[in-house]
C-alpha cells in the first residue's frame, strides 16, 4: 500500500515546470542563435557567462536554503532566467556584466523573495534595469553586425579579448541602435524624413534583424515565431501578447496620423527593439504577470501603453525592461481587484437573484 | 472568454447574453485521457454468478441509514424489503436475490476508510425466487404522488454517484413546478462508460423511464444531454426518443471535456440558466436525474422491481478483461474484479467512482453501494504522482476552474494557515472536480487543500459552537444559582415574617 495522498484526483496532466521551461527556451532558441550569429564569437562568449553564472548562483543559493538543489535546478527556471538576461545584454559586453547580471536576477530578483514563483518583478528585467542604470556606458555598446568570417567580424582571440580582457571595440564596429538613432537625430532637430535614411536603417533590416542591438532584440521575425509557437504549444496565451502589441500599434497608429514627422509609424515600433522580445516571453512570465484573463488583458495594454510613451517622450530610446517592471509591481493590485466571476454570484461576490415568482 | 464551443453547437452567440452570464456557455474545464475504449464497446455482462455472501450497508445514501426489518436467520426473497427508510431523506434496502439473512454487523464500508459500519448478511440460496410483484398498470394512470412514493418505496437513489434519495427531488421538483427536466448523460469521468453503455442497450427503457418522472413532476419537458464523444449511445436515444415520446424528450449532443457532467454545467449549457449561489437547480426551474436512474425508475415503476443492481464499470490497467457488469448490490468489490481477471500485485490503487472525483479505497473488501458508478483498479503508471513543487502562478488552475475561483490564490492562504482568507476567495463555492489538481504542472495536491480547509473550518465551527453553548449553559447556572439564592432569601424572609405574625396576634389576643 503507498501512503501517499489519498485525495482524488488520481489523474494528472503530463505537462510539468521543466517541459514548459524547456519549451520556452526552445522557442527562443532561433533568435538568440540569430543574435549570436550576426555578432560573432563574443555573443557566444557572454551568453555562456551568463547563463552558467545564473546556474551558479542558483545552486548557491538552493544550498544556503538547504533546499533541494538538483531537483530544482534541472525544472529549468534558473537556465530560462539565465537566458533571457543574456538576451539583454549588449552582445560585446565584458563578462562582469554578464555575471552580475545572473547574480541581480538570480540572487537579487527570485531567491531573496524566497524562490521560483515568489517574486514580484521579473527577475531578468530587474538585472537588466540595475546593471543600466549602474553601468550606462557597458551598457550601450553597440557592436554592428558583423558575423562571423566578414570584414568586419573580430577574430576568435580578438573576441576573448572583447569578452574578458577588458578591451573595447575596435573604432567603426559600433553604432547606434535603431531607436537610440531616432532619439539623438530628433534631439538635434532632425526628423523622421531625413534621420532614418541617413542611419542606414530600414524596415525589412529591422524586421528580420539585420541591426545593433542587445543580443536578443534584433531579429522580430524569429522572435515572433517563436512566440507563434509558445501559443501554439498552449505554453502562453494570446492576452498580454496581443495586448501589449496592439497597445503599441495602435498608439503609433495615432500618433503618427497626428505628425508622420515627428513619430514614427506602428510598423517601426513593433518591428524594432526587444518589443517583439517582450511581448512574447517576458511580459507573458507566469510569476510576475495576473492571474486572471481580463487582468492579464490590463496588464498587457499597460506594458504596451508605457513601452510608448518612453520610447516617444522618455530619455531612454528603448522601454520594454522599465515598463514590465512598471506593471509587475502593478499585478498584485490587479489580481486583488480583477477576478473571475464566480458561478452563481455576482461580480461582487453576492449570490444572484432568483428569478421571479419563485422563492 | 471566446466562446467556441457556443459558436459550433449553433447557439446564438450575444456579447450582452455572454457579459452577464445567460448566454450559454463552457465553464472552464479540461480534457483528460478518456480511456475509455476498454469497456466502451463491450455489451454489459448480465451473466456475473452470484458471490457467495452479499453485504448490504445500511447506510448507502446520503441521509439516514436504513433500519432493518428482518432478523438474523430469516429467509427473504429477491426483492423482498430488508430495511426501512428512516425520516424524510433515506432510501430503504431490498434483498439482491433469495437466501438466508446469516448476521447483521459492522462490516468495512466502501468509504476511503474502510471504517466498519452496520451490514446486513445475506447469504443467496442461488434459486433466486422472486417476491410477488404487483400488477402491473399503466403507470400513467398513477398520480404524480403515488409516483415519488413509489420511486422512494423502491430505494432508488442517484446513480450517478450523489446517491442522493430521488424520490425526495421528485417531490421538491413536483412543488416546485419545474419546467424542464434535464438528464445527465454526460459521463465525463474518464474509464467510466456504465452510463454509455445503459444507452446503447436500453434506450427505450431509459426513455420510458424519463416520461414517468416527467408524469410524475407534472411537467412536459426532458433534455438529455449526451456528450458528443458517445455517438452510438446519442443515436438509440434519439431513435427511443423520437419513438416514444412524442416531442417530449429531445436529446442533445454536448461537448465532450471535464467536468461536462457538473450538473450546473450541463443546466448552464442546455438551458442558459445559472443557478444562484445560495439556490438549488429547483430555483431556476430545472431538476436534474442521471440516465441510469431514469432506467431504475422505470424498472421500479413499470415493473415493480426495487433497487436491487447497478451497472458499474470495472476498469483500469490493472485489470485484464475490464468491462460493464450488471451486478447485485453487495457484491464485494473484490469478486467483480477477480471476475474481470484483475491483478491484485499490479494495483496501487483501488478507486470507487472515476479518477478525477472518485475515492480511493484501502483495500478491495468492501461491497458495492447504489452510487458506486465504477470500481478501478489502477497501476503506478497511471496515477504517476511526484511530489509537489513550488507554484509557478501559470493561472492554469484558473482557466480550468469551472467555478470561476482562483485555486491558486486560496491555496497560497490555506498554505500560510490563513484559512479566513481564502473563504473570500470562493472556497465554499469550490466543487471539488479536481480540474485545478489535475492541470497543475507543480503537481500540487490543490483540492486537498481545499477539503482540508473546509474540513478545518466546519471543526472550528463545531468548536466555537461548543463553546458559545457551554458559555451558556454556564451563565445559565449560574443565573439559576442566583435566582434560588434570592428565592430561598425571599422564603426565609416570608418564613420570618409568618413566624412573628402570629406572635403579634397572640400577643394581641
Amino acid at each position: 500500500m503507498s501512503t501517499r495522498l489519498l485525495s482524488a484526483p488520481f489523474t494528472r496532466s503530463e505537462l510539468q515546470i521543466q517541459s514548459i521551461m524547456l519549451t520556452v527556451v526552445l522557442g527562443l532558441a532561433p533568435g538568440t542563435l540569430w543574435g549570436i550569429f550576426i555578432f560573432g564569437w563574443p555573443a557566444l562568449f557572454i551568453f555562456l557567462v551568463t547563463v552558467s553564472s545564473a546556474l551558479a548562483f542558483e545552486a548557491g543559493c538552493l544550498a544556503l536554503a538547504e533546499k533541494r538543489v538538483l531537483a530544482t535546478l534541472t525544472d529549468g527556471s534558473a537556465l530560462l532566467t539565465g537566458w533571457l538576461i543574456a538576451l539583454t545584454l549588449p552582445p560585446w559586453a565584458p563578462w562582469w556584466i554578464g555575471v552580475l547580471g545572473s547574480f541581480l536576477g538570480i540572487v537579487v530578483g527570485k531567491q531573496v523573495f524566497g524562490g521560483l514563483g515568489q517574486n514580484l518583478f521579473n527577475p531578468a528585467m530587474l538585472a537588466r534595469v540595475a546593471l543600466l542604470v549602474s553601468f550606462p556606458l557597458e551598457m550601450t555598446v553597440w557592436a554592428n553586425p558583423s558575423p562571423p568570417f566578414s570584414a568586419s567580424a573580430p577574430g576568435l582571440l580578438e573576441s576573448w579579448a572583447i569578452t574578458f580582457g577588458g578591451v573595447l571595440p575596435p573604432d567603426g564596429t559600433t553604432g547606434a541602435t535603431l531607436l537610440g538613432w531616432v532619439k539623438t537625430e530628433f534631439s538635434q532637430g532632425r526628423l523622421l524624413d531625413e534621420s532614418l535614411p541617413s542611419g542606414g536603417y530600414g524596415f525589412f533590416k529591422s524586421f528580420i534583424g539585420w541591426t545593433g542591438g542587445s543580443l536578443g532584440e534584433t531579429s522580430a521575425l524569429l522572435f515572433a515565431l517563436g512566440g507563434g509557437w509558445l501559443l501554439k504549444k498552449q505554453i502562453i496565451t494570446w492576452h498580454i501578447p496581443l495586448a501589449m502589441l496592439g497597445t503599441v500599434f495602435l498608439l503609433a497608429s495615432v500618433f503618427t496620423l497626428v505628425d508622420g514627422e515627428r513619430y514614427p509609424g506602428p510598423l517601426f515600433h513593433l518591428s524594432s527593439g526587444a518589443l517583439m522580445l517582450g511581448a512574447f516571453f517576458i511580459a507573458t512570465d507566469y510569476v510576475t504577470s495576473p492571474n486572471s484573463r481580463l487582468g492579464q488583458l490590463i496588464f498587457g495594454a499597460g506594458c504596451g501603453a508605457i513601452v510608448y510613451v518612453i520610447r516617444t517622450w522618455g530619455s531612454y530610446p528603448e522601454g520594454v525592461a522599465f515598463a514590465v517592471l512598471l506593471m509587475n509591481s502593478m499585478t498584485p493590485v490587479i489580481d486583488h481587484y480583477v477576478r473571475p466571476r464566480i458561478y452563481g454570484r455576482d461580480r461582487k461576490g453576492k449570490p444572484l437573484e432568483l428569478p421571479e415568482g419563485r422563492e | 472568454m471566446f466562446d467556441i464551443h457556443a459558436l459550433w453547437a449553433g447557439k446564438p452567440f450575444d456579447l450582452h447574453a455572454l457579459w452577464n452570464g445567460s448566454q450559454p456557455k463552457i465553464r472552464g474545464g479540461v480534457h483528460p485521457e478518456p480511456r475509455k475504449e476498454a469497456t466502451a464497446d463491450r455489451p454489459i455482462d448480465t451473466a456475473f454468478p452470484l458471490p457467495p455472501m452479499l453485504y448490504l450497508a445500511l447506510q448507502q445514501h446520503v441521509g439516514k441509514p436504513a433500519e432493518p426489518v428482518v432478523n438474523v436467520g430469516d429467509r427473504v426473497l429477491k426483492g423482498q424489503l430488508l430495511a426501512v427508510s428512516q425520516g424524510m431523506v433515506s432510501a430503504p434496502i431490498h434483498a439482491p436475490t433469495s437466501g438466508t439473512i446469516t448476521d447483521i454487523m459492522d462490516y468495512p464500508s466502501a468509504h476511503p476508510s474502510a471504517l466498519p459500519t452496520p451490514t446486513l448478511l445475506l447469504e443467496p440460496d442461488g434459486e433466486e425466487r422472486w417476491i410477488d410483484l404487483p400488477e402491473k398498470a399503466d403507470p400513467f394512470s398513477l398520480s404524480p404522488e403515488e409516483i415519488s412514493i413509489r420511486v422512494g418505496a423502491a430505494g432508488i437513489v442517484g446513480l450517478g454517484g450523489a446517491a442522493f434519495p430521488s424520490a425526495v427531488k421528485l417531490n421538491l421538483g413536483r412543488r416546485t413546478k419545474i419546467q424542464t427536466l434535464l438528464i445527465n448523460g454526460g459521463e465525463c469521468e474518464p474509464y467510466l462508460t456504465c452510463d454509455d453503455r445503459l444507452m446503447r442497450e436500453r434506450a427505450r427503457a431509459i426513455v420510458d423511464g424519463i416520461l414517468i418522472m416527467l408524469h410524475g413532476l407534472g411537467c412536459r419537458q426532458a433534455i438529455v444531454g449526451i456528450e458528443d464523444n458517445k455517438l452510438e449511445a446519442y443515436t438509440n436515444m434519439h431513435a427511443a426518443a423520437a419513438e416514444l415520446s412524442d416531442g417530449k424528450v429531445e436529446v442533445v449532443a454536448v461537448p465532450s471535456f471535464y467536468p461536462m457532467g457538473w450538473d450546473k454545467q450541463l443546466i448552464g449549457y442546455l438551458t442558459a440558466k445559472e443557478v444562484p449561489a445560495d439556490g438549488r437547480a429547483t430555483d431556476v426551474g430545472v431538476l436534474m436525474h442521471n440516465v441510469g436512474t431514469a432506467y431504475a425508475v422505470q424498472q421500479a415503476i413499470r415493473h415493480g422491481k426495487p433497487l436491487i443492481s447497478r451497472i458499474v464499470t470495472v476498469s483500469g490497467g490493472a485489470v485484464g478483461a475490464p468491462r460493464n457488469i450488471d451486478a447485485p448490490l453487495g457484491t464485494p468489490l473484490a469478486s467483480l474484479l477477480a471476475h474481470c481477471d484483475y491483478r491484485p500485485e499490479e494495483t496501487v490503487r483501488y478507486i470507487m467512482g472515476g479518477p478525477m472525483m472518485g475515492e480511493a479505497l484501502p483495500h478491495p473488501n468492501v461491497p458495492l453501494v447504489k452510487g458506486a458508478c465504477g470500481i478501478l483498479a489502477l497501476t503506478q503508471e497511471e496515477i504517476s504522482a511526484t511530489d509537489a513543487k513550488s507554484c509557478i502562478r501559470c493561472s492554469r488552475c484558473v482557466t480550468a476552474c469551472p467555478v470561476g475561483l482562483l485555486p491558486l490564490e486560496m491555496m497560497a492562504r490555506i498554505r500560510a494557515g490563513q484559512l479566513e482568507s481564502s473563504l473570500k476567495f470562493g472556497l465554499k463555492d469550490c466543487i471539488s472536480c479536481g480540474s485545478c489538481s489535475y492541470v497543475c504542472p507543480s503537481e500540487i495536491p490543490l483540492v486537498h487543500y481545499f477539503k482540508y480547509a473546509n474540513g478545518e473550518l466546519l471543526t472550528r465551527d463545531q468548536a466555537n459552537h461548543k463553546a458559545e453553548q457551554t458559555k451558556r449553559l454556564a451563565d445559565e447556572k449560574l443565573a439559576r444559582l442566583e435566582r434560588q439564592k434570592q428565592e430561598a432569601a425571599a422564603a426565609a424572609a416570608q418564613r420570618k415574617a409568618a413566624a412573628k405574625k402570629p406572635k403579634i396576634t397572640e400577643a394581641a389576643a
